[in-house]
């Protein structure tokens, strides 16, 4: 967790969060692909863990997850990428994910191996800070960040109950609806840059929709590391 | 009311992206608000009787009660406006989108029969409505595809995935992550995220409650079990729910397409185990790392591989029991009531007549049994005739 909070440490400029789905085409290609975001300079790798049915993904990540799962992609191959990737680089990697392959392997065991294999956060796209109280339980005695999204319809109040539980950075949903390419960013993700603040210090990244590098600058110059996806 | 906190024992919950929450806790509040409502429960019982032609009737089946050795009756379900009992759940939450100020209705749907309830609440609410189909689900039920789109529907077809329900699940939920602001997501079953399978459940116990009276007026006494199909679940918690605190066995019957064995089913609670599907913890049917897998069924609507939380509940707790019936029993019993009653069921509720017919011996002569016959069959014909051999 320590090398997501080096990250943003005393950081002057934004930092660069890339995305790739893991073992999208198949798990070699997938390790080259993010050794190249790593080498292009992204300052955080977003994983994301292919799932049968991804709600909150938008029909690109969708098309990387069946490519994904139907080169044979499973949890242990995708630890084994990560284990891979770590033998070469120190950059936080964090994973988008939903929740039922990790209660399916035991939520314990899937953050342990998380942990030993060298991931630093985890994202599940579909667990509201409701819900997650076991988890983010787990992920703090595995030394993991449970990082929550915080979208255009979050009100004030969810916020602050969303800021006591999440650690690393908060994850902003820069549009009102699902990932995928956006022809402009909207005016939901200033919205969200200016009220997320006035409840945390931790670092805010913004995610959804961010298409190009004009979109990440807007974003940039409105305080936010962005995420590519 | 139980499952009130949005949990059925361990089941239940709210798993979605954040984008959803404030829409759920607005809706969980509205459902509360509205449900102990007078003037929202008159509302509503008038388009019941006038619009959807309730009370549907309790039809004892003189031939085949012989035949099988035990009193059979059918609810009557299949008479309902639109030609299911979706249009229970429909009416409920069609005004409770107008009363929370909706512009736009959106549903999934497998056998379409939802889709056509949806369908015909918005037009007879006045809202514009679409509806997301798996595309085979389209070609299989295409009568009902015609029926949404005169009634003003739009039917989107899914190409993603199965191309089923469940996909078109997903397709919903992602029409919804864009749109909470103004548009009201009808599920059709007591699936998905809590305040649905309670507020389903509510809408739904009409049917149980009317079966209630009727058999004790016809009868004397409660019936000795009751037998519904299940796919996510709804028409079999409508017509249990009424009955969970009396000594009636309550029996739901899975599509068991080729067998369990080959894999290819919808078997939820009897080859499942729990896990997360669109927003509800539940029985699954999923591979060894928690994928969801593909199922099958003779029948569109009940070709899922979730169910809702409450039947797992039930399950574990042993109050109901679920089985399965194989496509092949399914056909026979969908010929057996059609000729020997002149009533021709759903294929869904003819998954219910399988069970009875194959487990007859389980029943003595005195022994009342009141089977859901959750919708009627025309929509199944022209697939059914082919599968027959009649072209």
């Amino acid at each position: 967790m320590g090398r997501i909070e080096d990250v943003f440490r005393e950081r002057k400029s934004p930092a660069f969060m890339g995305f790739t789905v893991a073992g999208d085409p198949c798990q070699k290609t997938s390790i080259r692909i993010a050794k190249a975001l790593i080498a292009g300079g992204t300052d955080i790798l977003e994983l994301g863990v292919p799932f049968s049915d991804p709600v909150a993904d938008g029909p690109t990540i969708q098309r990387a997850d069946e490519r994904a799962l139907s080169s044979g992609t499973t949890t242990d191959t995708i630890f084994g990428i990560v284990r891979e990737i770590r033998k070469e680089s120190a950059v936080p990697i964090v994973f988008l994910k939903y929740y039922n392959t990790v209660l399916h392997r035991g939520i314990r065991d899937f953050y342990r191996e998380a942990h030993e294999s060298g991931v630093d956060g985890i994202l599940i796209a579909d667990m509201p800070v409701e819900e997650s109280e076991e988890v983010t339980r787990i992920a703090a005695a595995c030394d993991i960040a449970p990082i929550f999204l915080i979208a255009p319809t979050t009100t004030d109040a969810r916020i602050r109950k969303i800021v006591k539980q999440a650690e690393g950075y908060l994850y902003l949903v820069a549009v009102l609806g699902v990932t995928g390419v956006r022809k402009t960013v909207s005016s939901d993700a200033s919205d969200l840059l200016r009220r997320v603040p006035m409840h945390t210090d931790l670092p805010l990244a913004l995610g959804f929709g961010i298409s190009s590098p004009e979109h990440a600058g807007a974003c940039a110059a409105g305080g936010a590391g962005t995420i590519v996806k | 009311m139980e499952g009130k906190t949005g949990r059925f024992g361990d089941y239940g919950g709210q798993y979605v992206p954040e984008t959803m929450m404030n829409a759920l806790q607005e809706l969980e509040a509205a459902f509360l608000k509205i449900h102990g409502d007078k003037e929202f429960n008159r509302e509503l019982f008038s388009l019941q009787q006038e619009f959807a032609g309730r009370q549907t009737p309790l039809t004892f089946c003189g031939n085949i009660s012989e035949e099988l050795g035990c009193k059979v009756y059918l609810k009557r379900e299949d008479l309902v406006h639109g030609g299911s009992h979706k249009l229970n759940n429909m009416l409920g939450q069609g005004l409770l989108a107008k009363h929370m100020g909706k512009k736009r209705l959106i549903a999934e749907t497998g056998a379409g029969q939802h889709g056509v309830a949806t369908a015909i609440v918005g037009a007879a609410l006045g809202l514009p409505v679409e509806v997301y189909m798996g595309e085979i689900d389209t070609r299989r039920q295409a009568l009902n595809v015609f029926r949404m789109e005169l009634m003003g529907a739009k039917v989107i077809p899914v190409r993603s995935g199965t191309r089923t329900l469940k996909d078109a699940t997903s397709e919903a939920f992602r029409d919804w992550v864009a749109t909470v602001l103004d548009t009201y997501y009808l599920i059709g079953s007591v699936v998905g995220p809590h305040p649905y399978p309670l507020m389903v459940r509510e809408f739904q116990s009409v049917i149980g409650r009317e079966a209630r009276e009727e058999i004790v007026r016809r009868e004397g006494r409660l019936p000795d079990s009751i037998v519904a199909c299940v796919g996510g679940g709804s028409n079999a918690i409508g017509i249990f729910h009424p009955f969970l605190n009396d000594d009636v066995e309550l029996i739901g019957i899975e599509a068991g397409g080729k067998g369990i064995g080959t894999g290819e089913h919808s078997a939820t609670l009897c080859a499942g185990e729990p896990g997360v599907l669109h927003g509800t913890l539940s029985y699954l049917l999923q591979d060894a790392d928690g994928q969801v897998l593909p199922t099958h069924s003779i029948s569109a609507g009940l070709d899922y591989p979730g169910v809702g939380p409450e039947h797992a509940m039930l399950k574990d707790n042993k109050r109901a029991h679920y089985a399965a019936v194989k496509d092949a029993d399914v056909l026979e019993a969908f010929s057996f009531l059609s000729k020997r009653e002149g009533i021709i069921p759903a294929l869904e509720s003819a998954h219910a007549v399988a069970y009875v017919m194959k487990n007859a011996g389980r029943f003595d002569t005195n022994d009342i049994v009141v089977i859901n016959l959750s919708g009627r069959g025309d929509k199944d014909v022209s697939e059914v005739s082919k599968m027959m051999g009649c072209t």
